[in-house]
């Protein structure tokens, strides 16, 4: 057969990569920053867009989606043209896919600091930038499937197949979790509510990790381990396996994020079981990515990719064991909302996606630039440097997330609780110390990095586009034995619809059941809407990324119950477009703010807001002094209260119209109380309605303790 | 809860409809070839190679 000459395309691989080198120091940067706001609240300016709750947002957004992001679309398009013998379909294709992404990133950094956020965490973005990450991806699907479709290779190498299952389930979790309804054009309320909402969420996020952050890492891995080493991959058969059930498994662990939680236990249960069920793939694909260097570590002693190959694959196990363990109840219990949980996500952060970036980065740069790395001794510095700070990150977060579990746990013999909330946060402190020191270590190995490659690109010549020949598919060629599978590695489009169906078949069976049967979400007949007042304090609690660092869910142990009252119950959210339950607690549980002994005055809300520590010294919550000049934006009312109208809020007809009314009057009962206290400020201000919000928090409850269930 | 039972039939006969899928492709020779692909991707492809003429 003829052979073909065609040229690979390594300019939008070099793009791709640029843009994550420089994204990953942006993210590293804002979460360096993150972690010493934790010891040091100054660090946070006293000005909105520098505090915490809107730096986090763009630390993980910026690490996941801009850094890995764009990692891996340098990965998949890199590999997977020499994979198909193929150059990409679509230059054009390509740079829409560059320069769409590069935009999103722009606008979502943007966005993230100016407060406009959707609350839910790691889908932030708001629904302009949301329809525009839709678009991109399909331009990246198609570019994928047309390169797939014109290959001149039949055989589908395991890395593609992991490929197109993330773009595939990216998509589908993508679109279900970002049903939103606009209110403003950066402004939109959840389209699920409490309960609900937080399955859809977490489900999402979840899948995320699972679809983002590694099944497109591990065909990463999957091509360029054995590239690295020059050998095959241990198992091909293990590859295979390792595929399907990772795709079937992952796709139902969601829940596990909502252990103890007011979520139908019977959706708890089955979290936990299907992720205590994905140790076997991932164990299987950690064994397979390290045994393919079986006999070769020798290699591993002089190579430095290598070297970030072998922690990045020993991370995803050490990860993938660990998750499974934090899904079983009894162990979730103790590190759900400490710590323990952001030690657990960055070892899979750092040593996983970090260490494959790093690997990936110094293999591809003296590949396309036609040279040796300028120094391994200094790629082997990054790498060691690099490990010691996962190290000096990890152990102290462990170390912090246990202490501060047991502290919260902790009963004098007299049957009360023996530690203040803020005990076991200043107890802690050196701790977060500690961290951000292995976190600044992990940086400065990134600029290492930096250097060596700039070193690298300017001794090197750049080849832009590479050329290569291979013979073109047969047409209709004729298989005796024709099997599914090898069917469907054949047909990338059916193997599409599979694999579709297969992650649908997981997503439906969980969501649905909660939609459809009533029962699962009681009602609780005193439960009301928020009054608009309420609503704007609590779009200001989004804004100001407070979930970040409270909960409002008290999970059913004597420990919550005493330190914050009755725990939550399902019925209490219905109207909570979005939930709010949170993920972690740096600071108390907010759920029952507004009610039994928690409750507080509104002049030390006042105070409070305008200086933590005065109020409760020590502690390392930033001030929001801004809340106190800024006032509510009345012109939205009408549109918010038509937009939860229209979601099934139950706002009497015509209420938008009267919104603004019975704001200003509930306003002026809370300015005339402050008063009392010698606390002069209008009504209008942002922290009234803050205020207000947080004295709602619980209390619907309270009101009537009966609950009733809404079926039959 | 009457949607557990639904649930756990549901998945545990897609888990079984998978194993069986899998049991009957090792039987059946599906993954004869798993020796060949893992070794062709580390080739390169650069033109006049040898390598080129023997992809299927």
């Amino acid at each position: 057969m003829q052979v073909e000459k065609f040229y690979y395309d390594n300019k939008i691989v070099k793009a791709f990569s640029y843009a994550a080198v420089l994204f990953g120091i942006v993210g590293m940067l804002a979460g360096l920053l993150v972690a010493i706001q934790f010891y040091y609240p100054a660090a946070t300016f006293n000005f909105a867009p520098t505090t915490f709750g809107r730096i986090r947002p763009l630390h993980t957004n910026a690490v996941i989606f801009a850094f890995v992001g764009n990692y891996m679309f340098a990965g998949v398009y890199y590999s997977l043209q020499r994979l198909c013998k193929a150059r990409l379909w679509s230059d054009k294709l390509s740079w829409i896919h560059f320069w769409g992404w590069q935009a999103i990133i722009a606008a979502a950094a943007i966005t993230l600091l100016l407060g406009y956020t959707t609350g839910k965490e790691y889908a932030e973005l708001e629904w302009p930038i949301d329809i525009a990450i839709t678009l991109v991806w399909v331009v990246f699907g198609i570019n994928m499937f047309g390169t797939i479709l014109t290959r001149r290779e039949s055989h589908l190498y395991v890395a593609i197949w992991f490929y197109i299952a993330t773009w595939v389930t990216v998509a589908m979790l993508h679109i279900v979790n970002s049903f939103e309804m606009p209110v403003s054009l950066f402004k939109s309320y959840s389209w699920y509510a409490g309960v609900q909402d937080a399955l859809v969420q977490w489900w999402y996020g979840h899948n995320a990790v699972a679809f983002f952050l590694t099944t497109p890492i591990l065909g990463i891995m999957y091509y360029f381990l054995p590239k690295a080493a020059n050998r095959p991959v241990y198992s091909y058969r293990l590859s295979i396996i390792h595929f399907w059930a990772l795709i079937f498994l992952y796709i139902w662990a969601g829940p596990h994020h909502l252990l103890y939680t007011a979520l139908p236990d019977w959706a708890q249960s089955l979290g936990s079981v299907f992720s205590v069920m994905l140790i076997f793939p991932s164990w299987g694909g950690m064994l397979n990515g390290l045994f393919t260097l079986r006999g070769a570590w020798d290699k591993v002693r002089e190579e430095p990719v290598l070297k970030f190959f072998v922690v990045a694959v020993t991370c995803y196990g050490m990860s993938t064991l660990e998750g499974p363990l934090l899904s079983i109840k009894s162990i979730n219990a103790i590190s759900h909302f400490t710590d323990w949980t952001i030690a657990h996500v960055h070892i899979g952060a750092m040593g996983w996606n970090g260490f494959m970036a790093f690997g990936l980065f110094y293999f591809l740069v003296p590949k396309m630039w036609n040279t040796n790395l300028y120094s391994k001794k200094l790629a082997t510095n990054h790498f060691w440097l690099g490990t010691i700070g996962i190290v000096i990150y990890a152990i102290p977060m462990y170390w912090a997330g246990f202490t501060q579990a047991q502290m919260w746990k902790t009963f004098t013999e007299e049957g009360t609780l023996k530690f203040q909330f803020l005990e076991t946060v200043t107890h802690i402190i050196p701790m977060y110390v500690t961290r951000s020191i292995g976190g600044l270590l992990y940086l400065v190995g990134v600029f290492m990095m930096v250097y060596n490659l700039g070193k690298t690109i300017t001794q090197g010549s750049f080849t832009a586009n590479e050329a290569a020949e291979a013979a073109p598919l047969p047409k209709n060629a004729t298989h005796h034995r024709e099997y599914w599978h090898r069917w469907i590695e054949r047909k990338p489009l059916a193997m599409l619809v599979f694999s579709l169906v297969l992650v649908a078949i997981g997503g439906i069976l969980e969501l649905v059941p909660t939609f459809l049967v009533k029962s699962n979400i009681p009602t609780i007949s005193s439960v009301k809407p928020y009054t608009p007042l309420e609503l704007h304090g609590r779009d200001i609690y989004i804004r100001e990324g407070c979930y970040t660092c409270h909960s409002q869910m008290v999970r059913p142990f004597r420990d919550e119950v005493a330190r914050y009252g009755e725990y939550s119950k399902a019925g209490e959210f219905v109207y909570d477009h979005p939930f709010q339950w949170g993920s972690k607690r740096t600071g108390p549980d907010l759920a029952r703010e507004g009610v039994g002994r928690n409750k507080k005055s509104d002049a030390w809300h006042y105070n409070h807001m305008m200086d933590p520590r005065l109020m409760s010294p020590g502690s390392i919550m930033p001030p929001y002094p801004w809340l106190l000049d800024d006032p509510i934006d009345t012109a939205s009312t009408g549109a918010k209260i038509r937009a939860l109208q229209a979601m099934g809020v139950p706002y009497p007809e015509g209420f938008d119209q009267k919104a603004n009314k019975d704001l200003m009057l509930q306003a002026t009962s809370i300015r005339l109380g402050l008063k009392g206290e010698k606390i002069e400020t209008p009504a209008d201000r942002e922290i009234i309605a803050l205020i207000a919000y947080l004295q709602r928090l619980g209390k619907d409850i309270t009101a009537a303790p009966r609950q009733t269930t809404a079926m039959k | 809860m009457s949607a557990i039972i639904l649930l756990l039939f549901a998945s545990i006969s897609v888990a079984a409809l998978f194993l069986g899928a899998f049991l009957w492709s090792v039987k059946s020779g599906q993954y004869d070839d798993e020796a060949s692909p893992p070794i062709r991707m580390l080739f390169d492809n650069k033109p006049g190679s040898t390598e080129n003429k023997i992809s299927k």
